[in-house]
This record gives C-alpha cells, structure tokens and sequence, in this order.
C-alpha cells in the first residue's frame, strides 16, 4: 500500500501549534472534514474513538512519530492523513520523545489487511531517517505531499 | 567466544494481526530483557524492542515469524515474547481493543 492510497492530500497540515494530544487528534479529525473525507457528526465520533484507543496505550511509536487510529464503522475505506508539528506534542510515547509527525488513520472494522499494510508502510519508509526528518521539517502541506510521494516511488528506502 | 542465538518460532493467530497495540506490547515486553533480540519474517528482520520496526512486518493472521534472541536472559525473552504471541496478546483491554482498534 502507497501513502497516496490512503493520505488525503488537502487533509495534510503543518505548522500545528496546539498544547496536547487531544487537541492535535481535534485538529486533524477538523482537517478531514474540511477536506470533505468525513461529516461532522463522524468526527466527533471518530475523535472520541481515537482517545478512547490512546487511553489503551499511545500510539506513539518513536522518532518522535505517532499514528493515531480506530476502527471505526462509519467509513467504507481508510481514510488517512498527516500532521506536522515544529514546537511538538506530548504523547506519552514509549521513547518518551516529542511527537512532531502524525499520521491519523480511520479504517473500516471489516478491512484489518488494509489497516496493517498502512501501519506497515508508514513504519517502513519512516526507517529511513532523511524521509523522516524531512517531513518532521516541512513547513507546508505540499512539502508532506511531494516527499510522501517520493517515498512512494521508492525514493528513500 | 561467540554468544549463541536461541531461536523460537511463533505464528500470530489473532485476525487483527500484529497491529499498533500487539505492536507495542511485543516491543514493550521485549525492552525488559537485555538480550538482543531480532523478529524475522522471510528476509526481513528487525529489532523486536521498536515498536517502528515491528509494525514494518506487516504481519496478519497466519503470519510465521522466527524470534532470534542473544543474551544471558534469551532463554526467558523467548519464552515471554512466545507466551504474549499465543495468547492473542491477552490482557484485561483485549476486548476494548478489538472494537477500537
């Protein structure tokens, strides 16, 4: 699976300032709605559903990276996208490092392959550390966009 | 002298496969032993105590995968990571887990 099967690219934000976990999940779970990938009534669904999964263990799986999730039955596909954050979020990682990279994935209960081959990509072509500082560093969305798909044609791993 | 590599095979049976929190559970558990320990898949092979290298094995149900520890305590990291794989990754959350992913 390609990060452009998944990210919604006008999902993608940078620059996000906020002061803790909840409120990056807020702000991304917003950026889906603007963008026209879920409703309003979605969001707050799937916002609650993500916090209620970070209360069983972050999902911050280090490099200062995490992947906010759920399983969640309003949608019919994986719906991804990506955040950037420069000053970085508390996330109770196990590395005990800032998150300033998250990819939030919404997938449907009944598709577990395509959520792993996500999670399976995402952690794959992060191993490379150029990609990886790369886009802890872009200062805007189309930045996110053109590494994500670089890394797509296999341009770091 | 060479330290010899103890080696385990275990198959992940749960149908969600080894996602985010087995993920993290198996890395979590493998960071309390000071063996070195590798997980392999095919040709992949990768660090068991990152939860970031455990999720690159994709692995769903069904998926084989060889445990390679190296260290004074291989024997028990073997045994635990094993125990964790066998049991679906059981714990008092396993049923919560299932519904939120």
């Amino acid at each position: 699976m390609k990060f452009i099967d998944f990210v919604s690219r006008e999902a993608i934000r940078t620059c996000v300032e906020v002061d803790d976990k909840e409120q990056v999940i807020q702000a991304m779970a917003t950026a889906l709605l603007e963008s026209g990938k879920i409703t309003e009534d979605q969001r707050e669904s799937i916002v609650e559903a993500i916090l209620k999964r970070e209360e069983l263990g972050s999902t911050g799986i280090g490099r200062g990276v995490a992947v906010p999730h759920t399983k969640h039955p309003s949608v019919t596909e994986l719906v991804g996208t990506v955040a950037v954050s420069e000053q970085g979020i508390d996330f109770d990682s196990l590395d005990g490092e800032k998150v300033h990279l998250l990819f939030m994935l919404v997938s449907p209960p009944d598709r577990p392959g395509d959520h792993l081959r996500a999670l399976e990509n995402i952690s794959r072509q992060l191993r490379d550390e150029t990609f990886c500082r790369f886009l802890k560093q872009s200062q805007a969305p189309a930045d996110v966009w053109q590494l994500l798909e670089e890394a797509d044609n296999n341009e770091f791993v | 002298m060479e330290i010899p590599v103890v080696e385990r095979t275990v198959v992940i049976s749960n149908p969600q496969g080894l996602h985010a929190r087995p993920a993290e559970m198996f890395a979590r558990l493998a960071l309390r032993f000071d063996s070195e320990i590798e997980v392999i898949r095919e040709s992949l092979r990768v660090d068991a105590k990152s939860i970031l290298h455990v999720l690159t094995l994709g692995a769903g149900q069904g998926t084989k995968l060889v445990l390679h520890a190296r260290g004074a305590d291989a024997n028990e990291a073997l045994e635990a990571l094993a125990r964790l794989v066998d049991s679906d990754f059981a714990t008092d959350e396993t049923l919560s887990q299932e519904s939120h992913g």
